[in-house]
């Protein structure tokens, strides 16, 4: 074969690599039994060298299985050794520090094998309805409260369901059905990546695809020192506060860029906490490394090399680098805030390219009624669980606004209100966007969403609080004022706290005011036409347009010239 | 009958002319401020030109771009929406996701109707259908005199679960439909009867916001052509590959978004028919994107959810959601216009960028400075210069070799002509992958299927993606160009209904489901018949073919399968329906994801019927002879050839001098006015009597086609 076909060659298989996983993470979607993995998204699927690089990496829902997938096979054949491995033999754990940072998550691998030989590994992963233990939340004290947990072994032996393993795993959990369904959708999931793997091998002769994988890791690691080579060396420092469950606490975080290469340090008051609230590493490296990807080579595709430039460290045994038998259930509450430390560290390496910081973590309604069904204690009215998805306002953006309700950096989707009052008994009384929560800014960050909601029954139902951003609203970047922080509330007024488990009392009503993002440049400069449209729309109130982006208003609407005029050009 | 089809596409109007089974085709340029002229004088020259009068013209079948452009230009009527109240924002909350993870600058389109707009109505449906807050008298009459004091020339009105129970919004419907007469009135529970209230919202707030405007054209249309002397019926082509009538046309306009690619699908499944294929993949590449379709049995399938108006063209959920019946196709960004580039990794991307007609490709001359497929075609000698676009436009080899030696060559290190090549490779294997894809998605393998190519670019990446797929044979139709306006003379007038329905299989009810069987039967034929009585009143008076299905899941799942019931099929099989279904639904299930069944209990969540009157002019057409033949002789053309990475000399042909039943063996280019069709090195090329070309590969399946 000349130089030039090979060339072409491997950027078609390079091409084909890609659309595998992406067929792979769609096989997952479309037999999930979870709602979190089919409409949220959050699952993940690649495929891996023999000796567990990655390779590929599906774009999916969820930046929280970006490394922890990449590093996840390496573990697995720590476990069992590939040489162990034979045609049908499927590998699955669920262990926070070898998965993705939770139980919910499990981790499935499987080899593929050309003409007897094992050429690559497939893995994917998705978020599991239930996995046993105390349930929603973060009470449990440690992991062991949390639900089974499954170490590394053979969920199949030679294309045959392990019986004794589908046992126990049926056993722990509250849904067996749906649990077992999803693993086999997994399972599924990489069965169809490696006939399509196959496929591609048979199609053009292919007996390995070592060769392409080093040309994918080469290509990708110098597009990577490329990208890093584009911003100025040095070490950016940021701190935030963050709400966590109690009082607030301080992260710091240092970014050195280097050569060829992105440090991130985290520091600041990590003490481990007695709830579950702890991230293991792979999760924080994840959020961390998604956060720096966003701005440095975010065309690169995810793989071994192209994850390999960004290097994050936090200190071991730390609440950011969480040490067995921590409780890590709701690992996602800090975790998911590392993505906006990051990028405070990059707004001074890259200013004109990164937004004002975003309202971070996901306003989850976890709403259920747990006791077995009718106990006395729980008020009567029929056992449930649900998760609603739903978030804040997104930082503005240095030349746009910031995008209202929407999440990030998880990229999970919202479920609709008349499919989440199908799957339990609740009632949606109103979600709509919250005015004047957007930071005001020149360019206006964006706003959050009120949301009320009841049991249908007239029965109490709990609430497993994890709001964050109540104490420590998203900040606004170059003279940007601050969103609005968020609000948890009951509707009859009685007190509920931002985070733990809580009752909602038959009758009463949750009520959620989500963040809004921060603001991006000085309010006074905004475009006073933009404030008027906003005022219009409602997104902002006549009082915010006077005072905070100093916008006079005749009644019908219009910008007041001269008033405003006079208004930007006063003292402040 | 003399039937006449036109299509208005963005640039070209085309127009078709059957003349009892004679074809005569025209493309005229569209006039975009008022459309229907250029068809009533293109109507008028082709009617001319075969020496027809007016008056004789039994029937006029018509698509357009017209509802589609409304809403991606945000041209519609000033449209208000009635919400339940709390809800107002739903339409601007959407899902709350971001549909490119690594793109911090990305936007959402902007709802169809503004915050000002949106009205909040005190009710409440729960989501069994009953009614948690009634919908007051007093009520209605402040939501009328909202809408009347906002202007509002459309009004859509969705409501909280009215697929459940529809009569809030009925209640509503019929004040406003009252009260405000000059008001269009779209209720969610008519437009789009489906759980999921954004898309529901979206659908609905898509068809008021191009009713107007939809109406007033197809009264334009029919008043123009009657000024014209034809007084034939007019019927309308929608997405899903159905003719309807004026009056349907303009009660569900958002139906029309797809009416083009549509046809392109009906002309396909009308191939595989004649021509008595099974299993038939119809590959429509143009200048800008490439469609790909599955027909199995001589029919397209169907999808139930379609996004218009992508921010990016081609990623999923950067559109409006719209939940209607159409074809099912893959859509990607892969035409003659597609641009070539590198990424910082060095990874070459074709497409979806495209270069459209300005600048367009670097070989035309004029300003385009980007690589793109037509410039690889050019490159690679597929090609031939002074027969693109019919000489219309000069093309210019040393551009096209500079822009792909500069955005491709040097960065990959690929001397010319291989620089073409990928491009030319990559174009292909993208869309074969998207076909590989869709076919897996439906649990299909392609390598199967016979390869239907049309649209300007197909004949070029036709035989390079069909060995990509391991297809063996490819059909290229006469008349290709045209390809979606002869679709609408072979389609049926037909009409979808879909209903949600929530019940676990276990608990089906026979009574209930026979009610909802009627109830849906008699929709669709009132909504068919006109339409029917224009096409073909024989056909119409039949009654039509029903096709049923039903969507199945295990329950807690989110992706239902559509499952085709042969209600004849049923009762004969003597099975209670709930075990009828449940045996189709886990028999197709395993051969899709290829698993064993699950211990989960099945429910179903909607039925759907299709009512279609057939169409007798359909066979007939396409047996219809090649227009006069050329008579160019052959001659040799420098070729580049993949697999060796070289440029070898081919026969050229033209298609117009080829004679029924002669095979020609590659390497060869057949050209025709508009395109060419690439023969590589391995493949042979067989013309029929009806002007279909048939390659076939060496070594592939060699079954003979009447």
């Amino acid at each position: 074969m000349s130089e030039a076909r090979a060339t072409i060659l491997r950027q078609v298989l390079w091409n084909r690599l890609i659309s595998v996983v992406e067929e792979q993470a769609q096989t997952l979607i479309r037999t999930s039994f979870s709602p979190v993995t089919r409409d949220a998204g959050d699952l993940s699927a690649g495929v891996f060298t023999t000796d567990g690089r990655m390779i590929a990496q599906a774009v999916t829902g969820t930046p929280g299985h970006v490394n922890s997938m990449a590093r996840s096979v390496g573990h697995f054949l720590r476990a069992i050794p590939a040489a162990d491995l034979r045609p049908g033999d499927v590998v699955i754990s669920n262990d926070p520090w070898i998965g993705t940072g939770h139980l919910n998550d499990f981790v499935i691998v499987s080899p593929v094998f050309r003409a007897g030989r094992l050429i690559a590994f497939f893995a994917c992963t998705s978020h599991l309805v239930d996995v046993g233990g105390i349930g929603i939340g973060f009470d449990a004290r440690d992991v062991y409260q949390e639900g089974i947990r499954i170490p590394v072994l053979r969920f199949m032996c030679e294309g045959r369901v392990d019986p004794a393993v589908e046992a126990i795993i049926r056993a722990n959990v509250r849904f067996p059905d749906e649990v077992i369904g999803e693993i086999l959708s997994l399972v599924a999931a990489n069965h169809g990546g490696g006939q399509a793997l196959l496929r591609m091998c048979a199609e053009f002769g292919l007996d390995s695809i070592d060769d392409l994988a080093g040309f994918v890791f080469e290509r990708s690691a110098e597009g990577m020192r490329n990208a890093i080579a584009a911003l100025p060396p040095g070490t950016y420092h940021n701190s935030m506060r963050v709400d966590l469950i109690g009082d607030p606490i301080t992260i710091t975080a240092a970014l050195t860029v280097g050569e060829g290469a992105i440090r991130v340090e985290f520091g600041g008051e990590l003490a481990p906490s007695s709830r579950g609230i702890n991230v293991p590493y792979c999760y924080t490296e994840a959020y961390a490394a998604f956060g720096v990807r966003c701005v440095v080579g975010p065309d690169i595709p995810n793989n071994h090399a192209s994850l390999g430039a960004v290097a994050i460290s936090a200190p071991e045994g730390s609440i950011l680098n969480a040490r067995f038998p921590a409780p890590v259930i709701s690992r996602h509450i800090l975790g998911h805030m590392m993505a906006d430390i990051v990028l405070g560290c990059l707004a001074q390496a890259a200013p004109g390219r990164v937004p004002a910081e975003h309202s971070g973590t996901l306003w989850n309604l976890r709403l259920g009624r747990y006791g077995a069904a009718g106990g006395r204690e729980d008020g009567g009215g029929a056992r449930f669980t649900v998760l609603c998805f739903h978030s804040g306002g997104g930082g503005a953006r240095p030349a746009q606004d910031g995008l209202a309700a929407t999440a990030y950096p998880s990229g999970v989707q919202a479920i609709p209100v008349e499919v989440s009052e199908k799957s339990a008994p609740i009632r949606y009384r109103r979600r709509a966007l919250r005015r004047d929560s957007g930071g005001p800014g020149r360019l206006r960050g964006g706003l959050g969403q009120i949301i009320e909601v009841e049991a249908r029954e007239g029965a109490p139902m709990e609430v497993g609080a994890a709001f964050q951003r109540v104490k420590t609203p998203a900040r606004g970047r170059q003279g940007g004022q601050e969103g609005a922080p968020g609000v948890v509330r009951l509707a009859s007024g009685r007190p509920i706290q931002a985070t733990g488990r809580q009752v909602v009392p038959a009758g009463d009503a949750l009520i959620v005011e989500t963040p809004g993002g921060g603001g991006f440049g000085d309010p006074a400069a905004r475009d006073p036409a933009l404030v008027a449209a906003d005022l219009r729309a409602g997104r902002i109130s006549a009082a915010a347009a006077r005072a905070a982006y100093r916008v006079a208003l005749t009644d019908a609407g219009e910008v007041d010239e001269a008033e405003t005029a006079r208004l930007r050009g006063a003292p402040r | 009958m003399i039937r006449i089809a036109t299509d208005i596409g963005g640039t070209f109007t085309d127009i078709v002319l059957d003349d009892n089974g004679r074809l005569s085709t025209l493309k005229v340029l569209t006039t975009p401020e008022a459309p229907e002229r250029a068809v009533v004088e293109g109507v008028a020259r082709i009617l001319a030109a075969a020496a027809i009068a007016p008056g004789a013209v039994g029937l006029f079948l018509h698509g357009t771009t017209l509802a589609t452009n409304a809403v991606i230009e945000r041209r519609g009527a000033r449209t208000a929406l009635v919400a339940t109240a709390g809800f107002e924002d739903t339409v601007e909350i959407g899902r709350e996701h971001r549909y490119d993870q690594y793109n911090l600058y990305l936007e959402r389109p902007a709802p169809l109707v503004p915050p000002a707009l949106r009205f909040g109505v005190a009710e409440r449906v729960d989501v069994d259908g009953g009614v948690a807050t009634p919908l007051v008298e007093a009520e209605i009459a402040r939501i009328v005199a909202q809408v009347e004091q906002a202007g509002a020339q459309s009004v859509a009105v969705c409501l909280l679960h009215s697929y459940a129970n529809p009569a809030h919004e009925r209640r509503l419907g019929a004040a406003l439909a009252a009260r405000l007469p000059g008001v269009s009135v779209s209720l969610s529970c008519d437009i789009s009867p489906v759980i999921g209230e954004f898309e529901r919202s979206s659908t609905t707030c898509a068809n008021a916001y191009v009713q107007p405007a939809v109406a007033a054209y197809l009264g334009r249309m029919e008043t123009a052509l009657a000024a014209a002397g034809i007084a034939a019926p007019i019927l309308v082509m929608l997405s899903e590959g159905a003719l309807a009538s004026v009056a349907a046309a303009a009660r569900f306009p958002v139906r029309l978004v797809e009416s083009g690619p549509a046809g392109g699908a009906m002309l396909a499944a009308a191939v595989a028919r004649r021509i008595g294929c099974e299993r038939l993949l119809s590959f429509d590449m143009g200048g800008t994107t490439a469609k790909i379709c599955l027909i199995e049995d001589g029919r397209p399938q169907f999808e139930t959810m379609f996004e218009a108006d992508r921010i990016y063209r081609f990623r999923k959920g950067s559109g409006l959601p719209l939940r209607i019946p159409v074809v099912d196709l893959v859509e990607i960004g892969a035409g003659g216009g597609s641009i070539a580039r590198t990424d910082a990794a060095l990874r070459l991307h074709v497409g979806p960028e495209s270069a459209g007609s300005v600048p367009g490709p670097a070989a035309y001359g004029r300003g385009g400075t980007r690589p793109t497929v037509t410039d690889a075609d050019l490159l690679l000698g597929r090609i031939v210069p002074e027969r693109f676009a019919g000489g219309a436009i000069r093309l210019d080899r040393g551009h096209a070799a500079r822009a792909a030696a500069e955005a491709v060559g040097a960065p990959l290190g690929l001397p010319p002509p291989a620089d073409a090549a990928a491009i030319a490779e990559l174009v292909e294997e993208n869309m074969a992958g998207a076909a590989r894809t869709h076919g897996a998605e439906k649990g299909r393998d392609l390598a199967a299927y016979t390869l239907l190519a049309f649209g300007g670019a197909a004949g070029l990446h036709a035989a390079p993606m069909a060995a990509r797929l391991g297809i063996a044979e490819i059909i290229v139709p006469p008349n290709a160009g045209v390809g979606s306006a002869v679709g609408f003379l072979v389609a049926p007038a037909a009409f979808s209904i879909r209903r949600t329905v929530f019940a676990p299989l276990a608990a089906l009810d026979q009574g209930t489901t026979d009610t909802l069987w009627r109830e849906m039967a008699a929709e669709a034929r009132a909504i068919v018949a006109t339409a029917g009585a224009a096409q073909a009143p024989a056909a119409a008076s039949a009654g039509g073919v029903e096709s049923w299905a039903v969507d199945l899941r295990y329950a807690g799942q989110g992706t239902d399968i559509t499952i085709p019931l042969d209600r004849a099929a049923w009762w004969a099989s003597g099975e209670p329906l709930a075990a009828h279904l449940a045996r189709l639904f886990e028999a197709e299930y395993v051969r899709r994801f290829a698993r064993e069944r699950t211990n989960v209990a099945i429910e179903i969540t909607a039925w759907s019927l299709t009512l279609e009157l057939p169409q007798p002019e359909a066979e007939r057409l396409l047996d219809a002879p090649a227009a006069g033949a050329g008579h160019a002789a052959p001659s040799l053309r420098p070729l580049y050839d993949l697999a060796s990475d070289r440029v070898e000399q081919a026969m050229m042909r033209e298609r117009g001098s080829l004679r029924a039943g002669e095979t020609i063996t590659g390497p060869a280019l057949i050209v025709e006015d508009h395109t060419s069709v690439l023969v590589p090195r391995g493949w042979s090329a067989h013309a029929d009597a009806a002007g279909f070309l048939v390659l076939r590969r060496a070594g592939g399946a060699t079954e003979a086609r009447p």
